[in-house]
């Protein structure tokens, strides 16, 4: 079915639709919780129809992760909204000792990942949190492509038994789907099919780019696959050695830094299970001081469409 | 003097509209609270800081640790001579310095805040290494009171105490609206003066809009030898401007070209 009446009523933030299916959920679990940092959103009014299982718990990232273990521990399922930079790295030891080391089932949303902080500069980008986050063990690291699949991937993250991290954009992206589809952890998508060369991508605002230098590749015979690895733990082992095996060639694209991100995880599977050349295109290993709008900052760093283009064109010419 | 207080005090206003006007938007709320705190500290000789210089050895160090009022922030920083008035026009513009959340790479700036809780400990640091060395300098650090509700702030109130930092003081915008509503609604801090007392703290309670109050009281710390001092400064959010006042609506936002002439009006005349 066309999403077209979904994003009518939802729009296209993730902010938003991770709220939503929370309120969703709610409405047909009464296990499902939703916390808040101070940063909650108006417009989704959980804490209105389930005001005992809405909890504000004020600018304290440590104490907000700590007491959703807590709630886990008794058999909820408390969705902890916040900001990804707050969520990785402020309360970063909550989440390993208090979430991951007990498995405690607790979903973390964190948003304004990767530098779509934009203008609001280093303090609030977070370019880190597929590092930390996936080196945590027993966590499901999520990644949605835009606004609808961030709403499925925040309700499938209620049928996993154990801690889930997703990562959410800040603003409105440009939508990826048009139309429903089944979204399934551990489940890369293949947005477009291909046989010379696979981009492999992660992200709002990232990954409708990866369709977009496909496009622009077809038109010059080149024949590219794209692949929406939106989780990223567990890992999608099959997808990425099908790739490596059909296309010879695989790009990976991201809005994270080039250490410890998408990149480093699928170089190491190919290079241990279908060693093929693999270009990554992520962030340097540097703050963003400058003021600037997320998409031009991408650019800044040499992960415009153009450049990711270009690069596949001079490997294939 | 108090007049002249006064007088910048509305030029930084007119500054903070001018940016949440002419940018994308900018904390209009927490921005226009602390606009007399950074007066009194910048323009009535208590921070000894040099424009010039500003990473003179020996300074008093100021810490913004409520980092997203950046737009009051760096119209004082202009106002004081760290960089041109000129380049406020640049806020949050492509390829600005003057970006969201104030870094170090602007001129004056001792730390880059913007996540809260971070300055109060840095602040810690610093006023414990004045002290080994002897120097004069002082340390000034400015949270909001959401902000108070960091673990990280009071751990470093604990340290502080211990370590008798009497060069250390906290000013709190005690505004009483944090970003999501009334900070007794979202985690409530009272009795809010008494945590301050009860850590250690020499602890006085303020008018934040009455320069000469501010002033007098910033003229004589420490309050008591071998304690640190937490000035509790009572604020109203958005002061100023009628549709600002004593509410989370405006913590962040952009004012539109009509709401910026009324703002400008509100505030004595366009400039
Ligand atoms: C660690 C951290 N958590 C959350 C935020 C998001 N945030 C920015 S401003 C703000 C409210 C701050 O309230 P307060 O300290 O009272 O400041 P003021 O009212 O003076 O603007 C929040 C929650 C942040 N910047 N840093």
């Amino acid at each position: 079915m066309s999403l077209d009446t979904w994003v009518s009523e939802h729009g296209t933030s993730s902010r938003t639709t991770c709220r939503v299916a929370q309120l969703d959920l709610a409405r047909s679990d009464d296990r499902v919780y939703s916390l808040e940092n101070d940063l909650a959103l108006p417009s989704v009014p959980f804490g209105k129809e389930f005001p005992d299982r809405y909890r504000q718990i004020g600018i304290a990232e440590a104490n907000l992760l700590g007491v959703a273990s807590g709630l886990a521990q008794s058999g909820r399922i408390p969705y902890v909204n916040t900001f990804a930079v707050f969520a990785s790295m402020r309360a970063c030891e909550q989440m390993r000792v208090d979430l991951s080391y007990p498995k405690a089932n607790v979903k973390v949303v964190g948003y304004y990942t990767g530098l779509s902080g934009g203008f609001a500069g280093p303090t609030h980008h977070c370019t880190e949190d597929i590092a930390v986050t996936t080196a945590l063990p027993g966590f499901t690291v999520l990644s949605p492509a835009d606004a609808y699949e961030a709403y499925l991937a925040t309700q499938a993250a209620a049928s996993v038994e154990g801690p889930v991290y997703l990562r959410a954009s800040r603003g409105d992206t440009p939508m990826v789907y048009s139309s429903e589809y089944p979204f399934e952890i551990g489940k890369a998508v293949t947005l477009c099919e291909g046989s010379d060369v696979t981009i492999i991508a992660t992200g709002c605002l990232v990954v409708p780019r990866a369709v977009e230098v496909a496009s622009r590749l077809a038109s010059r015979g080149i024949s590219c696959r794209v692949l929406n690895m939106h989780t990223l733990k567990p890992l999608d082992v099959p997808a990425i050695v099908a790739a490596a095996r059909e296309t010879g060639l695989i790009v990976t694209y991201e809005d994270h830094n080039l250490l410890g991100g998408l990149g480093s995880a699928v170089a190491a599977v190919v290079l241990e299970n279908e060693p093929v050349p693999v270009l990554r295109f992520g962030v340097p290993d540097v703050f963003c001081t400058r003021s600037d709008e997320y998409e031009e900052i991408l650019d800044l760093y040499g992960l415009g469409v153009h450049d990711v283009y270009e690069a596949v064109m001079r490997r294939l010419r | 003097m108090v007049n002249d207080l006064a007088e910048r005090a509305r030029t930084l206003r007119k500054h903070v509209v001018h940016l949440a006007a002419d940018s994308p938007g900018a904390h209009v709320g927490g921005s226009m609270s602390v606009v007399e705190i950074l007066t009194t500290l910048y323009f009535d000789g208590v921070l000894r800081v040099d424009p010039a210089d500003p990473a003179r050895p020996g300074r008093d160090r100021l810490i913004f640790s409520k980092g997203h009022s950046s737009a009051a922030y760096y119209a004082a920083l202009a106002e004081a001579g760290f960089f041109p008035v000129s380049e406020l026009d640049t806020y949050k513009k492509t390829g600005s310095r003057l970006a969201g959340h104030p870094h170090t790479g602007v001129p004056g700036v001792e730390l880059a805040t913007g996540s809260l809780g971070h300055g109060l400990p840095v602040g810690v640091g610093l006023a414990m290494a004045a002290q080994a060395q002897g120097l004069p300098s002082r340390v000034f650090v400015i949270v909001g009171d959401g902000e108070c509700q960091e673990g990280s702030v009071w751990e470093a109130a604990m340290a502080a105490a211990h370590y008798q930092l009497d060069n250390l003081v906290v000013i709190v915008d005690r505004n009483g609206i944090q970003e999501d509503g009334p900070t007794e609604e979202i985690m409530a801090l009272e009795p809010f003066a008494d945590k301050w007392r009860a850590f250690g703290w020499a602890t006085v309670e303020v008018d934040g809009h009455d320069v000469g109050e501010l002033s007098n009281v910033l003229h004589e710390v420490p309050l008591t030898w071998s304690r640190p001092t937490a000035i509790i400064a009572k604020t109203v959010k958005g002061k100023g401007l009628s549709f600002s006042e004593n509410t989370n609506a405006w913590h962040y936002g952009h004012l539109s070209a009509d709401l910026k002439q009324q703002a400008l009006q509100e505030l004595g005349g366009a400039s």
